[in-house]
């Protein structure tokens, strides 16, 4: 009697074990950040402090931009709604220990991806979702229409804790300038102390300057020049660490861009389900199983794309017909001349 | 008995340790789990960001240490500048506010009012795009006493070149010690013999007659090299040779000491009001001249309520000057705890480095006043 009823609690406590270890091999597809983002029920998402087109928000406190679409197309793929975003203004020295330290789950700030960032400080970035360049910026009648006619003795504003400030240095050593660099913790105040007339020019990358001018107390006195001195691909960034999560932001960034390429957008994206094309009828959800690679439902990406829009739609709303960059240049899909081209999704 | 004492005690330090030893327990962790790794070798590499004003050489070419240093002068610099200027702003105001003129007194109290009721931060933003938008551009600068050009690039001052500096900084040296020696003979000669000696007259005849002799002797001689102004480009002008200094720290060295002269100027006005009237009286009675009563019986006694919650002032405002990074001054926070940060990466390495910094700045400051506040209180005999 005794020694059936021990065989019998050795059998369950055997079938435990291996239920545990079932679920538990299961549940690891279940990254620690997309469960507690699902527990919270809102995405946790680091912006810029106002930089209009990328993360600007308005008077009512709406957040705009490429940037705050990148956060709102994960919310849209996870919990199911791209309003459930919860935006943190960072500033550039912040944004990175914000990261790193829990604060939040997305880095969505123009942020240049570059090596010692990526590999050295507990960071991974997950793509690439505007190609951007340093440029700088002059009065018009200052006679200045390139960087070669800089002289030695010129000030330059930028922001505190940039690429910006490393590549001002390269470029100003290379042409053998002494200059003077006046550095701020925020692109407010680098404006306001440009626009006084502290510095000659204000460096930043272009997108930056094209949005900045706009701040300007007279833009149309201002101008950037046409010389670019530095690669800077800015995209989102996610702690290092959990694949998972890193997959999902990734994927939702691809998936805007994936469906610019196939003319997916959030008009047309519920006819798609029926199209002849089996990479448009993957994208929108009809076909494969590709959202349970992400541990998610395979209405993912269809959601992404009614609710936020593909890439063109969100450069279009914040950055074209607010008239910062009317010209997509580089940020054109490869198709088409630019250089947008993403892994195909399936 | 002993041990019943020694029990709180050691159960507070045991639960301190253990509160620290879990957070860099679990600082370990989440760093180890995000690939961070820790230690102090990023300040020998170089920092490749250049700084607008240094006070050594320095260039992105040098290293991050260098780049620490370059800060750490900066803030000294405008910490001292701050320092000296709120002292003799907040003497000036706090004996304004003791006079019996009516104006005066009110003029004193109402800057008072104005000035420590407003947010330090305010305040530097204001006189940072206040004096950007009232300063001239370097082109429309009027000289003033045609050497200095006040403008919205920075103040441009005359420098001097020297020939065998150190021959110089000698001589000052030796007067600075003969000066010390006169003081002692007159002392002793006062308490020995009660002649009084003309100490100052003497010693800034010792001040300038041994630099002279540099001079003449020496092979000491001086230049100056006055600020010319300079095209950039058709509307951009800027000014070459002389000394610049920059209008950031020019504000932040304006805010810092007009708010903490306030403050000053409260304890200065305590420490005379906490002199009982008796003494002034007593010390009239017995002939002193109404200069040497302030000097030998007020002062002595204000200066021992005055000097403890002006250390305090002092403390404050270093403290307070890591506020520049507001407005592109190149301090501490601005160079080392914020570019070289971003730069590396190294948030709690730089972070406990600039902590430390500040700690060991505000107790050197604490020191010093503790030494004079020593120095001047009574010694009862």
């Amino acid at each position: 009697m005794f020694k059936l009823v021990k065989r019998l609690t050795s059998v369950v406590a055997m079938f435990a074990v291996l239920f545990t270890f079932t679920t538990e091999t299961m549940a690891a597809k279940k990254s620690k950040t997309l469960k507690n983002t699902q527990k919270k029920g809102f995405v946790r998402c680091g912006v810029s402090q106002g930089l209009p087109g990328f993360s600007n928000a308005d008077a009512a406190g709406n957040w705009t931009g490429v940037d705050v679409d990148v956060c709102r197309a994960v919310a849209a793929a996870v919990l199911g709604d791209a309003s459930k975003v919860k935006f943190t203004p960072l500033s550039a020295k912040e944004r990175f220990t914000a990261l790193t330290s829990n604060e939040i789950d997305i880095l969505s700030r123009n942020t240049t991806w570059t090596l010692s960032r990526d590999a050295d400080i507990g960071l991974t970035f997950v793509g690439v979702n505007f190609y951007d360049g340093q440029g700088f910026m002059v009065r018009k009648n200052s006679g200045i229409s390139s960087v070669n006619d800089f002289k030695a003795g010129v000030s330059a504003c930028t922001n505190l804790g940039t690429t910006t400030e490393l590549n001002m240095r390269d470029f100003f050593n290379s042409k053998g300038i002494k200059y003077e660099p006046v550095t701020f913790e925020k692109a407010d105040e680098v404006v306001a102390a440009y626009d006084a007339g502290r510095c000659d020019t204000y460096t930043t990358d272009k997108s930056g300057l094209a949005a900045q001018r706009i701040k300007l107390s007279n833009p149309d006195d201002h101008m950037v020049l046409p010389e670019t001195i530095s690669k800077e691909p800015l995209g989102p960034v996610v702690r290092q660490g959990d694949s998972v999560w890193e997959d999902i932001v990734r994927w939702s960034l691809n998936t805007m861009i994936e469906a610019e390429e196939y003319g997916v957008t959030s008009a047309n994206a519920d006819m798609m389900k029926t199209s002849d094309n089996p990479a448009v009828k993957r994208l929108v959800g009809a076909e494969g199983e590709l959202g349970a690679a992400l541990g998610l439902d395979n209405e993912w990406s269809l959601r992404i794309i009614k609710q936020v829009g593909n890439y063109g739609e969100s450069y279009k709303r914040n950055i074209a017909d607010t008239g910062i960059l009317p010209d997509r240049g580089p940020n054109e899909l490869w198709t088409k001349g630019g250089i947008l081209y993403v892994p195909p999704a399936r | 008995m002993n041990f019943k004492k020694i029990l709180p005690q050691l159960l507070t330090l045991v639960v301190v340790i253990l509160v620290f030893g879990f957070f860099s327990y679990n600082a370990q962790v989440n760093m180890e789990n995000r690939g961070i790794t820790f230690g102090y070798g990023f300040l020998s590499q170089e920092s490749s960001f250049d700084v607008q004003f240094s006070l050594i050489e320095y260039d992105g070419s040098h290293s991050y240490f260098r780049a620490y240093l370059v800060g750490l002068l900066n803030t000294i610099l405008v910490s001292v500048i701050g320092i000296v200027f709120a002292t003799i702003i907040g003497v000036v105001v706090g004996i304004a506010r003791l006079s019996s003129n009516y104006l005066i007194e009110r003029t004193a109290a109402i800057y008072v009012e104005f000035f420590r009721n407003i947010p330090l931060l305010l305040q530097i933003f204001f006189w940072y795009f206040a004096a950007l938008r009232a300063l001239p551009l370097p082109e429309k600068a009027e000289p003033i006493f045609g050497v200095f050009f006040l403008t919205i690039k920075g103040f441009f001052v005359p420098a001097f070149i020297w020939n065998n500096l150190d021959i110089f900084i000698y001589s000052v040296i030796a007067a600075i010690i003969a000066i010390v020696f006169v003081r002692l003979y007159a002392k002793k000669k006062q308490e020995n013999q009660g002649i009084q000696t003309p100490v100052l007259l003497i010693s800034i005849g010792l001040l300038f007659i041994l630099p002279l002799l540099s001079f003449l002797l020496g092979g000491v001689n001086a230049s100056i090299e006055i600020p010319v102004i300079e095209q950039l480009s058709q509307t951009s002008f800027t000014y070459k040779g002389g000394l610049k200094l920059p209008p950031e720290l020019i504000s932040l060295a304006l805010a810092l000491s007009l708010y903490t002269a306030t403050f000053i100027a409260e304890c200065v006005r305590a420490g005379v009001q906490g002199v009982s009237k008796g003494q002034k009286e007593a010390a009239a009675s017995i002939g002193l001249t109404p200069n040497q009563v302030l000097k030998l019986v007020v002062m002595p006694q204000a200066l021992r309520i005055i000097i403890p919650p002006t250390t305090n002032q002092y403390l404050n405002l270093t403290k307070n000057s890591s506020l520049a990074a507001a407005i592109a001054y190149p301090d501490l926070v601005l160079v080392f705890a914020g570019t070289a940060l971003m730069q590396t990466g190294r948030a709690i390495e730089i972070v406990s480095i600039t902590m430390l910094t500040y700690l060991t700045l505000s107790i050197t400051i604490s020191i010093f006043m503790n030494w004079y506040n020593k120095k001047i209180a009574i010694k009862e005999k």
